[in-house]
C-alpha cells in the first residue's frame, strides 16, 4: 500500500511545448492517500488516462515529480514500482490458461508454487471465475476475459496500488453493475490504494468514495460524491455531474447582484463584494435542476418562466423552461403537472445558487 | 517494446551484410575487366564508366531492359484491371461455387512454372503470340492474379459495406461509387498489389526467357548470353545486373508509404 | 461483414476465370495428354495409359532430384523461418528508421532472379569474389564449382540472402498489429523477453507464419534460375533440384511424356504437402 502524491505535475507529449494546449496535464498537485478509492473522472482528452500512465510509470511526466510513499519515483520503471493496471479491453494471454494467466505476475516473481496455486484459488473465488481455471483464456467471454485481467492485477500481494483504466468499457450493461460491486467488495476485503479512470460518473460515485474530476489537464475538484454534487468547485463539474447538469447562465454584473437580459438576480453580500474586486467579465451562475423550486404563484423573489417541454422520466420529470432568454431545466416529482406554453415562477434558494468567476466557484472567505 | 542499443547494431549489421554482395556488383561494375581479373580490390582503382556506356549504346543491351519494362507494365495493368472487380466480388457477395473458386485460384499459385513452360511455349506459338510482350505479361497473370485477388480482398473487406450502401442511397452509380469512392480507400491494398504484381513479373526468368527469342527478350536473357569467344565478360555484366535494381528501388520508394501501412492493416 | 447471395456476382468475377482459366486449364490439358503418350516427334505419339507415371515414379534419377529438393526445402525453412522472426524482432517500430529498414530488406527481392545468382557467382568465387576470396583467406578451403558441401552451403547462402527479407517484412507487419496494451501489461506482469516473445508475439504471429511457411516451402520447392546460374546444377548433379530436372527433360532432352508425367506429379506432390502444412498448423492452433 502507498500513499501516491503528485507534485507540480505537468506533462506535454510534444518534444517543446509552446503553450498550454501542448500539455496534457498541467500544473497538478494531488495525493492518493493510502488505501482509497478513488475515482478520476472527466471527459474523453481530459487527461486521465495519461495520468494513469504517469502514476504506473508506462509514461515518464516531462515536469514534476511521482512520489511513493514520499520517495520519488520517476525513473522506477513500471516493474519496479508494484502498480497493477488494468486496460480498457481485456489484455490477457491467449496462449495460457486462466489459471496461467493469474499465475504469470507470481511466476515472474518466484513466488512458490504452493503458494500461487492458494493465491490463484482465492482471487479467481472472489471474482467467481473459479469454475473456469483451466479453460484457455481466449474462448472466454469479454467479461470474462476482463475478470481475469482483472485477477491478474490482484494477485500480487506486494501490490501497493491497482490502477484501472475505464476497465468496464466492453462489458454489457446488465453486467456493469455487477462487476462494479465486486470490486467494491475486493476493495473492502483487500484494503488496497485503488484509483479508477472513468467517464461515467454513475461508475465513478458508486465506486468512490472521493472522486477527482479532471478537466483540461487539470484536477478541478476533488471531493465525495455528494460534495461535488452540491459544491460543485468548477462550472465543469456542475455541468457533468447530475442528470441533466447544473444550469449555467452566463451574466453581468449589477446593483446588488447580477444580470442577464432583463432579468436581475440578487445576490448575497459577500459575493457582491468578489464580484466587485475582480475585474474578469466571465461570470456565470449556476443552480442545480434538483434545487430549482417551481410555484404556480408568484411572489417577490420569483421570476416568470415559460414552459416549453416536460420529460417524464418515470419516478420524476425535466422540465425544460425559458426564462428570459435563457432555457434552463427544473427536476420536479412524478406529479408536477403543467402545460405546455403555461407560465411557472422560479425561485433560487440562495445556498444553492453558486457564483462562479473565470469557471471557478466563488466560496465565502471563513 | 522500446528500440534498444542492441537491436539497432543487430539490424544494421543484418542490413550491411544484405548489402555487401550488392556493393561487390557495383563494385565491379566500374571497373575494366584487366582489373577485375587481375587481382582482388575493394574499390576501383581505376574507375571507369565504360561497361554502362557499352550497355546504353548497344540495342541489344538496352533493348531487354525496355522489354523487361514493358512486359512488366502490362502484367501490373492487367492484374489490377482483373483482379479489382472479382476481389470486390468475393468480398461482398456469396454466388455459387465461390470457395471452390477461390481456392482453385490459390491453387495456380502453387504450380512450378516449370511445368507450364512447354505448354505456354506451344499455346502462345500456336495462337502468334510467340514473342511478344503481351505473352509474357499474360504468362505472369497466371501467378499474379491469383496473389492480387486474395490480397485485394483482404483490404476490401476491411472497408464496411455500408458505404457502399450509403453511395447508392446517394445516387452513385456501381462504376462511379468504385472508381470515385472505393478505389481511394483500398489505396494502400491496391499499391501492395502493384508492388508485389510487379516484383513477381520482374523477377521471373523461366517463363519470361521461354516465350521469347528476339523481339521481346528480357534482360534477363540477354544477361545469361554473355559468354563471349573471350570468356564472360564480367563488367559489363556487372553493369547490366546493376541496372536491374533501379526499378525495384524506385518501385518501393513510390509506393513506401503504401506498402508500409499496408503491411500494418492489410492481408497479414 | 454480411455477404449477400447474388449469383450475378460471377459477372466480376468472369474476367480473372477467363484469363486463369485460359493460361491454366488449356497448358494442364496439353501436359494431361502428353503424360499418357510416347511421342517420338510431331505427329508420331502412341498412347501408354499410365505407363510413364510408374517410370517416373520408380526412376532413380528422379528420386535423387525429389531428395535433394526435399533436403533443400527443409533446411530453407528451418534457417529462413527462426532468422525472418529474429530481423523482424530487430527491426525500428516506425519512423524514418522503420520505413528505411523496410527499403533496405526489400532490395535483394526485387533483384531478377538471374542476376541474384550471378551476384552469387560472382560473389562467392575465390578469384574476384569478395565472400570467396575472404574464406579462402581464413584459411578454409572453399570452392563452390568442384566442392559438393560447398556447392549446397554455397546455393543456402544465396536462398537465405535472397528471401529471409520476405519472411521478416511478413513477421515485421504481423508484430505491428499489436497493440501496445499487451507490452504494456507485460511490463506491469514483469515478464521477461522471452515470455513478451513466447506468449504475447509468437502467438500472434501464427497467421503470418503459416503464410510464410507456405510461400517458403512452394518457392524453394520450385526454385531453378538462382541455383542453376550459380552452380549449373554442379558439381556433377549435387544441386539439381526439381525444376531443373524437369526442365532438361522437356526442352533440353524434348521427352515430353516422361516430362507431362513428371508434371503432374511434380504439382501433385506441392498442393500435397501446402495443404498438409496449411492443416497442420491451423488444426494445431483449433486443438489448443
Amino acid at each position: 500500500m502507498a500513499e501516491i502524491q503528485l507534485k507540480s505535475l505537468a506533462h506535454s507529449y510534444s518534444d517543446r511545448p509552446e503553450g498550454p494546449d501542448d500539455y496534457a496535464i498541467r500544473q497538478l498537485d494531488h495525493v492518493w492517500h493510502k488505501g482509497g478509492a478513488y475515482a478520476l473522472l472527466g471527459p474523453s482528452g481530459c487527461g486521465k488516462s495519461t495520468m494513469l500512465n504517469i502514476i504506473s510509470g508506462l509514461v515518464q511526466p516531462s515536469e514534476g515529480d511521482v512520489l511513493f510513499d514520499g520517495k520519488r519515483v520517476n525513473e522506477l520503471s513500471p516493474r519496479d514500482r508494484n502498480i497493477a493496471q488494468v486496460f480498457q479491453f481485456p489484455v490477457i494471454y491467449d496462449s495460457m490458461t486462466v489459471y496461467d494467466n493469474l499465475a504469470f505476475p507470481l511466476k515472474n516473481n518466484k513466488v512458490p508454487a504452493s503458494k500461487i496455486k492458494a493465491r490463484v484459488h482465492e482471487i479467481a473465488e472472489v471474482l467467481e471465475i473459479e469454475d473456469k481455471l483451466y479453460k484457455k483464456a481466449k474462448n472466454l467471454t469479454a467479461d470474462e476475459k476482463q475478470k481475469v485481467s482483472m485477477g491478474r492485477g490482484l494477485v500480487r500481494e506486494d501490490v501497493s496500488a491497482i490502477l484501472f483504466d475505464e476497465p468496464l468499457t466492453v462489458i454489457d450493461p446488465q453486467l456493469k453493475w455487477k462487476l462494479r460491486r465486486k470490486l467494491k467488495q475486493i476493495h473492502e476485503q483487500f484494503d488496497i490504494t485503488m484509483v479508477y479512470v472513468t467517464h461515467d460518473q454513475l461508475e465513478a460515485s458508486t465506486f468512490a468514495d472521493k472522486i477527482a474530476v479532471m478537466y483540461g489537464g487539470q484536477i478541478v475538484q476533488f471531493g465525495t460524491p455528494t460534495e461535488l454534487f452540491e459544491q460543485p468547485n468548477h462550472t465543469f463539474v456542475g455541468f457533468f455531474i447530475g442528470s441533466p447538469g447544473m444550469n449555467l447562465v452566463e451574466v453581468q454584473r449589477c446593483p446588488r447582484g447580477v444580470c442577464f437580459g432583463s432579468t436581475v438576480v440578487a445576490l448575497e453580500p459577500w459575493q457582491v463584494d468578489v464580484l466587485q474586486r475582480t475585474k474578469s467579465t466571465n461570470i456565470k451562475i449556476g443552480i442545480r435542476p434538483e434545487f430549482v423550486q417551481v410555484s404556480p404563484v408568484a411572489s417577490d423573489d420569483t421570476f416568470e418562466a415559460e414552459v416549453l417541454d416536460v420529460e417524464d422520466l418515470g419516478t420524476y420529470k425535466v422540465v425544460t423552461v425559458q426564462l428570459d432568454h435563457e432555457k434552463m431545466k427544473v427536476r420536479q416529482s412524478e406529479e408536477f403537472a403543467a402545460s405546455i406554453g403555461s407560465r411557472v415562477h422560479l425561485s433560487f434558494p440562495k445556498q444553492w445558487l453558486k457564483l462562479y468567476v473565470d469557471e471557478f466557484l466563488v466560496q465565502e472567505q471563513q | 517494446m522500446r528500440q534498444t542499443r542492441s537491436k539497432n547494431v543487430g539490424i544494421t549489421l543484418f542490413i550491411l551484410l544484405l548489402l555487401t554482395p550488392i556493393y561487390w556488383l557495383l563494385n565491379m561494375s566500374f571497373k575494366t575487366n584487366q582489373e577485375i581479373l587481375g587481382g582482388l580490390t575493394l574499390w576501383p582503382q581505376n574507375f571507369t564508366l565504360d561497361n554502362y556506356a557499352v550497355i546504353f549504346s548497344d540495342p541489344s543491351w538496352y533493348s531487354g531492359y525496355i522489354n523487361s519494362m514493358i512486359y512488366v507494365s502490362i502484367n501490373v495493368v492487367i492484374t489490377l484491371l482483373v483482379a479489382l472487380p472479382a476481389a470486390y466480388a468475393f468480398s461482398r457477395y456469396k454466388f455459387v461455387g465461390d470457395k471452390h473458386l477461390f481456392f482453385w485460384l490459390l491453387s495456380n499459385r502453387m504450380a512450378p512454372p516449370a511445368v507450364f513452360l512447354l505448354p505456354f511455349f506451344q499455346l502462345y506459338s500456336s495462337i502468334g503470340l510467340f514473342d511478344t510482350h503481351i505473352a509474357v505479361a499474360l504468362a505472369h497473370c497466371l501467378f499474379n492474379v491469383p496473389l492480387a485477388v486474395w490480397i485485394l480482398e483482404g483490404f476490401m473487406s476491411g472497408v464496411p459495406r455500408e458505404y457502399d450502401e450509403m453511395a447508392y442511397i446517394d445516387g452513385y452509380s456501381f462504376p462511379k461509387f468504385f472508381v470515385k469512392v472505393f478505389l481511394p480507400m483500398i489505396r494502400s491494398g491496391i499499391g501492395v498489389t502493384a508492388f508485389f504484381a510487379f516484383m513477381f513479373s520482374w523477377v521471373e526468368l523461366l517463363l519470361a526467357r521461354t516465350l521469347t527469342s528476339v523481339d521481346a527478350q528480357p534482360i534477363g536473357a540477354i544477361m545469361t548470353r554473355t559468354i563471349g569467344a573471350s570468356g564472360i565478360d564480367w563488367g559489363v555484366l556487372a553493369a547490366a545486373g546493376s541496372l536491374t535494381i533501379i526499378p525495384g528501388l524506385l518501385v518501393i520508394w513510390f509506393v513506401r508509404n503504401h506498402v508500409a501501412k499496408g503491411f500494418a492493416l492489410g492481408r497479414v | 461483414m454480411q455477404k449477400v447471395q447474388d449469383n450475378k456476382a460471377w459477372w466480376l468475377v468472369l474476367p480473372v476465370f477467363l484469363l486463369v482459366a485460359f493460361s491454366a486449364l488449356i497448358p494442364l490439358m496439353t501436359v494431361v495428354n502428353y503424360s499418357v503418350q510416347d511421342i517420338f516427334g510431331p505427329g508420331q505419339a502412341f498412347y501408354v495409359g499410365t505407363e510413364w507415371f510408374k517410370e517416373v515414379l520408380s526412376n532413380e534419377r528422379l528420386q535423387d532430384s525429389l531428395i535433394r529438393q526435399f533436403l533443400f526445402s527443409g533446411a530453407v525453412l528451418l534457417i529462413q523461418i527462426p532468422l525472418g522472426i529474429g530481423v523482424a524482432l530487430m527491426m525500428p517500430k516506425s519512423g524514418i528508421k522503420g520505413s528505411l529498414c523496410l527499403i533496405l530488406l526489400a532490395i535483394p527481392l526485387l533483384i531478377p532472379w538471374n542476376v541474384v545468382g550471378t551476384i552469387w557467382q560472382i560473389f562467392a568465387r575465390g578469384d574476384i569474389g569478395l565472400f570467396g576470396w575472404g574464406i579462402n583467406q581464413l584459411g578454409i578451403d572453399y570452392n563452390y564449382t568442384g566442392d559438393t558441401l560447398d556447392a549446397w552451403l554455397t546455393v543456402l547462402l544465396m536462398d537465405v540472402w535472397h528471401w529471409t527479407p520476405l519472411v521478416a517484412l511478413l513477421c515485421y507487419s504481423g508484430l505491428r498489429a499489436i497493440p501496445e496494451a499487451f507490452y504494456q501489461a507485460a511490463e506491469i506482469d514483469r515478464a521477461s523477453k522471452w515470455a513478451v516473445f513466447r506468449y504475447i508475439q509468437l502467438p500472434r504471429l501464427k497467421s503470418v507464419l503459416i503464410i510464410a511457411v507456405l510461400l517458403r516451402f512452394m518457392d524453394s520447392f520450385m526454385i531453378y534460375i538462382e541455383p542453376f546460374v550459380l552452380t549449373g546444377g554442379g558439381p556433377g548433379s549435387s544441386t539439381t533440384f526439381l525444376s531443373q530436372t524437369l526442365t532438361t527433360m522437356a526442352i533440353g532432352q524434348f521427352d515430353l511424356g516422361r516430362a507431362a508425367a513428371f508434371s503432374l506429379i511434380y504439382f501433385l506432390i506441392v498442393l500435397l504437402i501446402s495443404w498438409l502444412f496449411f492443416t497442420a498448423i491451423t488444426h494445431a492452433d483449433k486443438e489448443k
